[in-house]
């Protein structure tokens, strides 16, 4: 019985790999010539994924090696956006007037693209990494932002009262008591917040043109090799995925805590 | 001379009306109450009855509408640990340990001695409660029982001048709550604190308290009369039920919510035959 629904936990997502697979080879072979089938993405991309740290030129390196130039630029750009988010939400969280001032503002800044923010980035800072980091912070802040502040704003009274009881200074409330209520709402924040600067990656790279899987991306599409645009949104969407695994990963151990 | 004293305290909680214009509704009225140092009080009350907000006006976590509440002829300014409070449930922090939970109290009111000190006392209170071999545990990893032994070491632990106790044992199973009660009446004897404990338990209350209050039914709750326990202490459960004292007291105590009851329902009554008449 138990053997069975390990087989099927094997074999349906194999299934549905491999339909997805005659999909696009349908799409390739029918509906749009230009696009390259499964086996040609393949045959034209191994060099790539076999020698994934290969280096020949500023835009033509491994798979790998793109890969870590883009995790590199959203790990700063993440690090940016949980350094500012978290303290803004826990603001937003504690004080109803601060809240009443800026829920407005960040309603509004919130829906806004990265394609919308990157132009405004390159105003601003007038270099292209910078301006990527900004474009990735500001994005991707928000879920902070927001978890924070529904996590300061659900700590239990029981555990308010301890503090109040004990006459806690408020440096002391917030470090013994409110920042471990709130962990398990900050790091559903962060996780969410993760997904989406790696989903700003790809534009801000694209638009700046730095070395990564966005710029490997465009670059490639502008010289016409398509099956290397598939090669990187397989790789893109790969690594997302891995990245989503490892903050649910540290994110239930802090719910458990 | 009174240690703490409560002088005409009343409460009264907004309760929004349909036209959003809001009504207050007494919660509590008339509260005098007058407690000894080294004082046991038990005040037994039906659920809905105003008990939790008694204590949290004494622990100043809400200030009263009216009256006044006195510690050692001083009004409470707001909570304090001067004011220990044992709540009724999931007040541990579950991001600590047992010792942890305790040390955060020892921490908040020793200043002045050295953290090995600390460290000792809140070992001390841990001892106390007989949960020594469950120091490094989670609140979380504890029986229900266990976790009111932290609370109550914990509440110890801040050395206060009164402790409180919101019904402490009243989710737990009979006997676990047993239990309690005995070793809680062993602490008490220890230390002598002055404690004010709220119940629904009317054998909880004789077996404990020194002085047994009752509360009618609210909105609009006041204190009865006051019922003495003259019962010899160290009590045993076994013992009691054969005591003439402790069978006067609960008689008493019992006799005075009965009659509260029928008081504030034929009061009801009558307020809706009067609405009827008109």
């Amino acid at each position: 019985m138990e053997k069975r629904f390990d087989s099927a936990a094997m074999v349906l997502p194999l299934l549905g790999i491999g339909l997805m697979l005659i999909i696009w080879t349908a799409i390739s072979l029918k509906v749009a010539p230009d696009l390259p089938s499964p086996w040609r993405t393949w045959q034209e991309s191994q060099n790539y994924i076999l020698n994934p740290f290969f280096k020949d030129g500023e835009m033509n390196q491994g798979i790998l090696r793109f890969a870590f130039l883009s995790l590199i630029r959203v790990a700063k750009g993440f690090s940016l956006a949980i350094l500012f988010g978290t303290p803004l939400g826990f603001l937003l969280g504690l004080s109803p007037k601060f809240h009443q001032a800026f829920d407005p503002v960040i309603q509004v800044l919130r829906p806004i693209s990265p394609l919308a923010w990157l132009p405004l980035g390159l105003v601003i800072f007038k270099q292209s990494e910078p301006a990527a980091l900004f474009t990735i912070a500001i994005c991707a802040m928000w879920p902070t932002v927001i978890n924070t502040a529904m996590g300061v704003r659900s700590i239990g009274t029981e555990y308010l009262n301890v503090g109040r009881v004990l006459k806690l200074s408020p440096m002391k409330t917030l470090r013994k008591i409110m920042i471990p209520a709130t962990l398990p709402y900050m790091f559903t924040g962060y996780r969410l917040s993760l997904g989406m600067a790696w989903l700003v990656i790809v534009a801000a790279e694209m638009l700046t043109g730095s070395p990564g899987l966005g710029g490997f991306l465009w670059q490639e599409y502008n010289s016409l090799v398509y099956s290397h645009i598939l090669l990187s949104v397989l790789a893109i969407g790969l690594i997302g995925f891995v990245l989503d695994r490892l903050m649910g990963v540290i994110e239930r151990r802090f719910k458990t805590a | 001379m009174a240690y703490l004293e409560l002088k005409s305290v009343c409460k009264e909680f907004p309760r929004p009306g349909r036209s959003g214009v809001s009504a207050a509704v007494a919660v509590l009225r008339d509260i005098d109450l007058s407690i000894r140092e080294n004082e046991f009080v038990c005040i037994v009350g039906r659920s809905g009855s105003g008990k939790t907000t008694l204590i949290s006006l004494i622990a100043g976590l809400i200030e009263p509408e009216s009256g006044e509440i006195l510690l050692e002829a001083k009004p409470i300014d707001g909570p304090g640990p001067d004011r220990g409070v044992v709540f009724q449930n999931y007040s541990l922090l579950p991001w600590m340990n047992v010792f942890e939970n305790v040390y955060l109290a020892v921490d908040a009111v020793a200043h002045d001695l050295a953290e090995a000190e600390k460290r000792e006392r809140a070992q001390h209170y841990i001892r106390l409660v007989n949960l020594s071999a469950a120091m490094k545990k989670t609140p979380r990893e504890l029986s229900g029982g266990m976790r009111q032994r932290v609370a109550v070491a914990r509440g110890l632990a801040m050395d206060p001048k009164v402790l409180l106790m919101d019904e402490p044992f009243s989710a737990l199973d009979a006997l676990t709550r047993g239990t309690l009660q005995e070793e809680l009446a062993r602490i008490w004897m220890e230390t002598r604190k002055t404690v004010i404990m709220i119940t629904n338990d009317i054998d909880e209350a004789v077996l404990l308290a020194d002085t047994i209050y009752t509360l009618t039914p609210g909105p609009g709750a006041t204190l009865g009369p006051a019922v003495r326990v003259e019962t010899e202490r160290p009590r045993s459960r076994s013992e009691l039920s054969g005591d003439p004292g402790y069978q006067r007291a609960r008689r008493e105590t019992l006799s005075i919510l009965r009659s509260k009851k029928t008081a504030s329902a034929r009061r009801a009554m009558s307020a809706g035959a009067e609405i009827i008449l008109k």
